[in-house]
């Protein structure tokens, strides 16, 4: 038993932290958010060369490195934390349906999605999918198969303006019979909860940040114990949101994977509102940084699984063995 | 990053089981908030010790079997999913052996640990007063020097087991010239029988004499009952704070198996729909903690110590804890008004939590100041 991670680990995490910090990750977001992807591509790529997808694509394939959860939980952290637009969760989903396609399609349709030259999104049943005017695969799940959508429909704007919501075009070239996997679900949710942990670190940073800046009173906020106490419970809920999301990335369990999806997004959430409240009218306007966290931090709740979904899952596996 | 134990791990896991299956009372203890359950739970101390399960991570020579720190995890797993009584020795094992440990000398160790081990001793704690509470260093009952040892005047309060404890350990000011209130205090033993001391026990919420007062007057302690330099009491004192906060106290075991407790006692009442999410987040909580632990644990085989982390673990446990037993008596519906069920009993107890060991606010003032680097304020 070892449950921390080793320095491999921690050193992709401090590489892509690097990456991103130096890309100017804010300016690439507001671009995203009006639809010109052009420095979102270009840092896409660079992701994708850091080896961040490859994660998701079995190493028997051209560019793959994967199938490795635990590292791709350490580089959704970090993304989480940059705010890094694009649909990142599903095109780590798309590599992992693909997995299980014939070889023919696996061999087509997954060494662009490693090396960063197609982006990838996902739709459930007759739900969103997210970036599709950006994505350049496109896949439809419902319930008879998987199927590679030949177009999208008009964009609708999400509460967070980095994720434009796209409805896909229904027909197109079956791939897969039978509705999406467990575990296809299970990455996606795991990439999810690992974002979302990423976006709580980085709104508490910037708030613990924020208060010790500003001054009321003639003494900064921070020194207030009512402000205090409110990011010692934001930091109770991220510490123990953390190793949720690493045990779910070692055991893969769907249950243990949804629990940490609801443990990571409401924690993201809660230091959120909290965010908000100690940054005052600032943080409430769409021109303040803050912004780009704390709505992905309210979208992320509900996507791939809602927290009501999450806990049933959680409780119905319950029972049946030791976590 | 790894979850698996080795197979000696796991070999030690089974023992426990086996030994705790064949062991543990098929029917639940009294109460040990109550005389007769108290002198049940010694006398299951007793034969926890007789088979070396009382304390496995102490040295052999005092009762232990050098278990390693996961395996101590284990044991801990082991022993509550057992469904096995609460530990009427715990503060003595738990705050005072690892003082001993690491400030005691070896003829305290070889006096106090045994009897500790076995349950023969009960050891109570004494450290709040009437007017220091959360501001512990403004305490005032005194260690007055005197032939051979010192003289303890004072009073203490909300001394858990006192009511029928045999000792109880605390801090005493040695030196009342001494220019910082955390300086000149002294860290001693005593006996709780011993004349000079009257412990009038205090009834908690249900009733049952949980703590009690102690009033001393003149109660002599000898040197032998000093531990470390008279005048270094607080400071012996927080460096094993951290075990009463963190990792040793409150296992994850414990919680483990009351999120289980509580998921089955759910699906007894039929499953119900409104609940469901409350008793998600009991085993999410359990699993959350044992995690961290495992991660604190990991840290700490790296030689990194336990600090101020240990109050993110308080804060978490202490509300977790009544949460979980807030959703089995609303899942009991009327029936859980009554007093008398383990449920109750679990359920008042749970609400002492985010007060003992340092309030919560407490707390969240370390965190803010120690782990995100906040200015101080007032508190």
């Amino acid at each position: 038993m070892r449950f921390l991670l080793d320095a491999e680990q921690r050193a992709f995490a401090a590489s892509l932290d690097a990456l991103l910090t130096a890309a100017d990750t804010p300016a690439v977001v507001r671009d995203w958010s009006r639809g010109d992807h052009t420095s979102g591509r270009a840092l896409w790529s660079r992701v994708a060369q850091a080896g961040v997808f490859a994660l998701a694509v079995p190493e028997t394939y051209d560019g793959g490195l994967g199938p490795r959860p635990v590292e791709l939980a350490v580089a959704f952290v970090e993304l989480g934390r940059h705010a890094v637009p694009g649909p990142l969760v599903e095109t780590v989903t798309a590599a992992v349906i693909l997995s299980g396609a014939d070889p023919g399609t696996a061999k087509r349709l997954l060494p662009p999605l490693a090396s960063g030259g197609t982006l990838a999104t996902v739709g459930v049943g007759r739900s969103y999918a997210l970036d599709g005017d950006a994505a350049g695969l496109r896949l439809a799940c419902s319930s008879d198969g998987i199927r590679l959508s030949p177009g999208h429909g008009p964009v609708r704007p999400s509460l967070d303006p980095a994720r434009r919501l796209t409805p896909l075009t229904p027909g197109g070239e079956l791939l897969l019979a039978g509705p999406l996997t467990e575990q296809a679900l299970a990455w996606a949710r795991l990439a999810t909860a690992a974002q979302a942990l990423g976006v709580g670190l980085a709104l508490l940073d910037r708030t613990v940040a924020h208060v010790k800046r500003r001054c009321q009173f003639g003494v900064p906020i921070g020194s207030f114990q009512a402000v205090r106490h409110r990011l010692a419970d934001a930091k109770i809920a991220l510490e123990f949101a953390h190793p949720l999301v690493f045990g779910a990335a070692l055991t893969m369990r769907p249950a243990e994977v949804a629990a940490a999806k609801a443990a990571a997004c409401e924690a993201a959430y809660s230091t959120a509102r909290t965010a908000l409240q100690l940054h005052g009218a600032i943080g409430y306007t769409a021109e303040y940084g803050l912004s780009l966290w704390l709505t992905k931090a309210r979208a992320l709740r509900t996507a791939w699984g809602d927290p009501h979904a999450c806990r049933a899952l959680v409780v119905s596996a319950a029972g049946d063995r030791r976590w | 990053m790894d979850l698996t134990h080795s197979p000696a791990d796991e070999a030690f896991r089974a023992e426990a089981r086996a030994w705790l299956h064949a062991h543990v009372p098929s029917e639940p203890l009294p109460s040990l908030e109550t005389a007769d359950g108290f002198a049940a739970h010694r006398a299951w101390e007793a034969e926890l010790a007789a088979d070396g399960w009382s304390v496995v991570n102490w040295p052999g020579e005092f009762g232990g079997r050098d278990a390693t720190l996961v395996q101590w995890l284990l044991f801990e797993e082991e022993y509550y999913a057992a469904g096995a009584p609460g530990r009427v020795g715990q503060n003595g094992i738990h705050l005072l052996a690892p003082t001993l440990f690491e400030h005691g000398t070896r003829e305290q160790r070889a006096r106090v640990l045994p009897s500790m081990a076995t349950g023969e001793v009960i050891w109570a704690q004494a450290w709040s007063e009437p007017e220091a509470g959360s501001d512990l260093a403004s305490l005032r009952s005194k260690a007055v020097r005197t032939e051979g040892g010192w003289l303890l005047t004072g009073q203490k309060t909300w001394s858990s087991r006192a009511a029928f404890a045999d000792r109880a350990f605390g801090l005493f000011r040695s030196d009342p010239d001494a220019p910082k209130p955390h300086q000149g205090l002294a860290y001693l033993m005593f006996d709780l029988r011993a004349p000079g001391v009257t412990v009038r026990p205090i009834a908690r919420l249900d009733g049952k004499p949980a703590f009690a007062e102690l009033f001393l007057d003149e109660v002599f302690v000898p040197d032998e009952d000093v531990i470390g330099e008279p005048g270094q009491g607080w400071r012996i004192a927080m460096s094993t704070a951290g075990n009463e906060r963190g990792l040793m106290l409150r296992s994850p075991g414990r919680f483990l198996a009351a999120a289980d407790r509580l998921h089955r006692l759910w699906r007894a009442q039929g499953s119900p729909e409104s609940t469901r999410d409350r008793v998600a987040d009991a085993l999410i909580g359990a699993r959350a903690y044992q995690l961290f632990t495992y991660a604190a644990a990991s840290r700490f085989l790296d030689g990194e110590s336990i600090g101020p982390e240990s109050s993110l673990n308080k804060v978490f446990w202490s509300e977790y804890d009544i949460a979980l037993h807030e959703t089995a008596l609303d899942l009991l519906g009327e029936e859980g008004e009554l007093a008398d069920t383990d449920w109750a009993e679990r359920y008042v107890f749970s609400l002492a939590g985010p007060v003992y060991a340092g309030t919560n606010e407490i707390q969240r003032d370390i965190i803010a100041e120690r782990l995100l680097g906040l200015p101080k304020g007032r508190r």
